[in-house]
């Protein structure tokens, strides 16, 4: 067969993580994250992001919103290195890095993850990281965080 | 202006089970013996009581058939609150709520569940997934936006929210490991007083810091219990709890909630201060309605899923300054014998993890004078708390 499709069975048969599984409110994200794009709820009418995605702006009350393409840029707002992993999928990945990232676009935007390609000993409250995406199964990509190039 | 409900109730019996890995027996089972002595406690019989109210985590077993296989008669009030240790001093507030406004006269309160053998909150699996998405105090966050990170576990919940107070306060890993050690150790030497404690053996600090770490900066001894187990208190009204077998306990105040964005309690995307927990929302309230002053407390069962809850209540209830939490611990303070004993029992972390029902259970002894080598000389006011330094919880203030 083509070499693109094996890896492609390769791939769904090895991932054994947990899946995220879209649901009417988070199917945009979802989408956008498979298209290898940060889409973030903007309110349609006083221009507020949010995220975790939900139907209605807690500041104003609409239930409009827009899906934004963010930068893809943050800081680190906190983070944890596990040590142990709680589900047996993650115990190959130790030590690794659990962050909440806060989008640059506005303050308290926050997003949990994880910082890959950094050493977990080097990690430091506000450090840069951008985002990319890593294409787990043949529906579901992942944002996922590294630390920001220094072009 | 007066609390209506000040001093109108008392808890008048306490009850409880051992306190196991295994306990062998269905939830049920230990609902029921855990209520049966809490009745007997109170010198009272099934007939007598009308009310009841739990709180789980689809972990448990509902109210309705805990009352019926007690041999209660009549329910006037009852209630089954989703939720876990954020709802334990509320739901004793609820009851005495009922009983204040004339709904109901005697009213139960019991936490029951086989958290060690069998569904045990903090796992991370489908089931535990499934289980947190129509749970009280969360949300499908947990299956979309955490666990494929791998970061579903409230260790690493509660490991983020320490790292922004070392952020806040510049607190290195050494100093912080210094502080949530002092605090495991102090409890565990509670806990060595308490027959009903699951661990006894002394801890040194050595010992801490050699646990595993599991999500920085949070070891093994920084988490709580798994307990199987069960335990109840009959609440009733101030006149009735005269009649009684037991000096009477009464709900001085109470407060539960938090504030704004509240979506998930331990982890709140949503939520604009991650140093500051659901206490500094509800403790002005609690404290008013009690009339009294935190200076006033003589023991504080504050309510520990992991060391770090400790810390950050010590704060945000107005015990101690912020950013001081640790200091005060590391004095010795919270100690037996000093100024402001902390889990006397041994807390969440020693003695048992029934979701903060076993902290109440513990001020009322030693409200009564009951508590033994553990006793807090001239305890006359007992400080309660329930849910970590998240979004959302509870507090009561009692007194003898």
């Amino acid at each position: 067969m083509r070499a693109d499709t094996q890896e492609v069975i390769n791939m769904v048969a090895e991932y054994k993580k947990v899946l995220p599984v879209p649901n009417i409110d988070t199917q945009e994200f979802w989408d956008g994250c498979h298209h290898h794009e940060l889409l973030i709820q903007k309110c349609s009418e006083c221009g507020i992001y949010r995220f975790y995605p939900c139907p209605m702006c807690s500041h104003c009350g609409s239930m409009k919103a827009d899906w934004k393409m963010v930068s893809g840029k943050g800081t680190v707002y906190t983070w944890s290195v596990i040590r142990r992993a709680a589900d047996p999928a993650w115990a190959g990945d130790l030590p690794y890095i659990a962050a909440v990232i806060e989008l640059d676009e506005q303050p308290s935007l926050l997003m949990p993850g994880n910082i890959v390609e950094c050493d977990p000993d080097k990690v430091t409250a506000g450090m840069s990281v951008e985002v990319f995406f890593e294409d787990v199964t043949e529906k579901i990509s992942l944002p996922k965080w590294r630390p920001a190039s220094t072009k | 202006m007066k609390w209506p409900m000040k001093d109108k109730t008392a808890i008048a019996g306490i009850g409880w089970t051992k306190y196991v890995k295994k306990s062998g027996v269905s939830v049920l089972a230990l609902a029921l013996e855990a209520c049966k002595n809490a009745i007997e406690d109170a010198g009272l019989k099934p007939a007598d009581v009308d009310g009841i109210i739990s709180y789980a985590v689809n972990d448990s077993i509902n109210v309705n058939s805990v009352s019926t296989h007690l041999g209660m008669q009549r329910l006037n009030f009852l209630a089954d609150l989703s939720g876990g240790g954020n709802l334990s001093c509320a739901s004793v507030a609820d009851a005495a709520m009922a009983i204040a406004t004339g709904n109901a006269k005697n009213v139960l309160v019991f936490r029951a569940l086989n958290g060690a053998s069998g569904i045990r909150w903090g796992d991370s699996n489908a089931k535990m997934l499934d289980m947190l998405s129509t749970t009280g105090a969360c949300s499908d966050s947990f299956g979309q936006f955490l666990a494929p990170f791998g970061c579903d576990v409230w260790v690493t919940h509660f490991a983020w929210l320490a790292k922004r107070y070392m952020i806040k306060y510049g607190f290195n890993a050494r100093q912080m490991a210094s502080q949530l050690g002092a605090i495991a150790i102090t409890s565990r030497n509670h806990a060595i007083l308490n027959d009903r404690a699951m661990m006894r053996t002394p801890l040194t600090t050595d010992d801490y810091e050699r646990s595993p770490m599991i999500s920085e900066p949070l070891h093994s001894l920084d988490c709580c219990l798994r307990t199987d187990g069960a335990c109840a208190l009959l609440v009733t009204s101030d006149e009735q709890a005269n009649d009684l077998k037991h000096r009477p306990v009464y709900v001085m105040g109470a407060s539960q909630g938090g504030g704004p964005n509240t979506r998930d309690i331990s982890w709140a995307n949503y939520y604009n201060d991650h140093t500051r927990s659901y206490a500094t929302y509800i403790a002005p309230l609690l404290f008013e309605r009690a009339a009294i002053s935190t200076k006033d407390v003589d023991v504080a069962e504050i309510y520990d899923c992991f060391t770090f809850s400790v810390l950050a209540q010590l704060e945000d209830w107005g015990f101690c300054k912020n950013g001081e939490g640790g200091q005060f611990v590391l004095e010795g303070h919270t100690a037996l014998g000093n100024e402001l004993p902390v889990n006397t029992h041994g807390g969440l972390l020693s003695e048992a993890y029934i979701h903060g029902l076993n902290s109440v259970v513990e001020a009322v002894s030693q409200l009564r004078g009951d508590a033994g080598p553990r006793q807090v000389k001239n305890a006359e006011i007992a400080f309660v708390s329930g849910g970590g330094a998240g979004t959302l919880g509870c507090g009561l203030i009692l007194r003898r």
